[in-house]
């Protein structure tokens, strides 16, 4: 079956920055993403898990696009820009899709 | 004193107090007790629910007046000059820099429903209730504490590391959905009155201190977890803070609702207000607005310290000194 290259970006940041995050990607024409909840994890700060948090305050998720290799650049400077001083992760790996034409 | 130290016994041994404990300790000792997220949710929407509508329909039976004005604006007056107080407390007690120490101060000047849900708990044990109003003084003390924070940082800090207020934070604040519920539920209480309450009477009194238990273990759960994990960075300084600062606040609490004229009750509520510090609408405008200051520091601080604090004798202590004064 005929597989085309495309970039798999994925945000780790906290909850209270979705909204911020999927708006600076809308703004720069990335239109499909998926949210998905983390349930806890380890990092710089420490031990951290979504049982021990209060509120959306304390909780995290993962935002994750899968883009054209030529939409990279503008994808990861309008998400810095959110996520520049906040705690999370942003991770690129190379990945393959079916359907070029839906990226 | 003989006075306070039987409350507090009788606060102690309630049964709201004793599942905090419970969740709290089982907690600290690993336990994999967990109450799941969605009922934890669906409980804290029904507690507001409740002493939103009970509070609405309490205003409706004695009317409103000016004491009610004289309060929201107390509240909002208070809620800004707490943190003021609370930053200078800190900055001498523990040292903190000046944007952990804003960002702290913010969550002592905002307010725990919980702890004034808990606190309206007791009073009705001690058949004393407060002013129903007192519920709409608790959503107008959210959000001005935010704003002294914020203050502070531009009056003192350094403004380049963090975002500030904005009118999307300024939104999410206003908006946020417990204070919508919380408003809601008290409007709609206002305007059905008794024969509202009367109507749910079965599901919003009677239910309501079985809930509040479960609600309670799961916030034991919560602030035992979240006081194991980050013990390390509560220093002695910040410890007391913890404990000192609700006493400080609630005397200006007192102040504040002596000078208004109100009841013991409305009293003990404003002085339990002034005391509690916010784990929920405050952490979240600081993770946007001041992303430097530690997490950790002031969500243990609320949550592992004042929290239980005010629960187990911050409340008697703050009831029995309302009687006292006001000789109610």
């Amino acid at each position: 079956m005929q597989t085309h290259k495309a970039k798999r970006v994925e945000i780790i940041i906290e909850s209270m920055m979705e909204r911020r995050l999927t708006e600076a990607l809308r703004k720069a024409d990335v239109t499909g993403y998926t949210i998905l909840p983390v349930k806890g994890g380890s990092g710089r700060s420490g031990e951290w898990s979504r049982a021990g948090q209060v509120s959306r305050a304390g909780g995290m998720l993962a935002v994750v696009c899968i883009i054209r290799p030529d939409r990279l650049d503008a994808l990861l400077e309008a998400a810095f820009a959110v996520v520049d001083r906040h705690i999370g992760v942003v991770s690129v790996t190379d990945c393959e899709v079916l359907r070029a034409e839906r990226f | 004193m003989d006075q306070i130290l039987t409350l507090a016994a009788e606060n102690l041994l309630s049964p709201i107090i004793l599942f905090f404990a419970l969740g709290f300790a089982a907690a600290y000792a690993k336990s994999d007790l967990t109450v799941p997220e969605a009922v934890a949710k669906a409980m804290s929407l029904y507690l507001l629910f409740a002493i939103g509508f009970k509070g609405g329909a309490s205003v409706a039976s004695h009317g409103v007046d000016t004491t009610l004005i004289l309060s929201l604006v107390a509240g909002v007056v208070l809620s800004f000059l707490l943190p003021l107080l609370a930053f200078a407390l800190l900055r001498v007690m523990s040292g903190l820099d000046v944007t952990n120490a804003a960002a702290v101060a913010a969550h002592y000047g905002s307010i725990s429903i919980v702890t004034f849900v808990a606190g309206t708990s007791v009073l009705d044990s001690a058949g004393l209730a407060g002013e129903g109003f007192m519920v709409a003084v608790a959503a107008a003390m959210e959000a001005p504490a935010i704003l002294a924070a914020l203050w502070l940082i531009a009056r003192y800090g350094d403004t380049s590391n963090n975002e500030g207020m904005d009118g999307e934070l300024l939104r999410e604040i206003l908006l946020n959905g417990s204070i919508v519920l919380l408003i809601g539920s008290f409007l709609i209480g206002a305007i059905t009155g008794a024969d509202g309450l009367a109507r749910i009477e079965s599901f919003i009194v009677a239910p309501f201190q079985g809930v509040l238990c479960l609600f309670l273990l799961d916030m034991g759960l919560v602030a035992g977890r979240g006081l194991r994990s980050a013990a390390g960075v509560l220093r002695p300084g910040l410890l007391a803070f913890g404990i000192v600062m609700p006493l400080v606040g609630s005397v200006f609490g007192l102040a504040a609702g002596m000078l208004i004229g109100l009841s013991a009750g409305g009293v003990a509520l404003f002085m339990i207000l002034s005391a509690s510090a916010s784990y929920i609408a405050v952490p979240a405008a600081m993770r946007v607005a001041l992303p430097e200051a530690n997490p950790s520091i002031y969500l243990t601080l609320s949550l592992g310290i004042t929290f239980p604090f005010n629960l187990t004798l911050g409340i008697p202590i703050y009831l029995a000194i309302a009687r006292t004064v006001t000789g109610g």
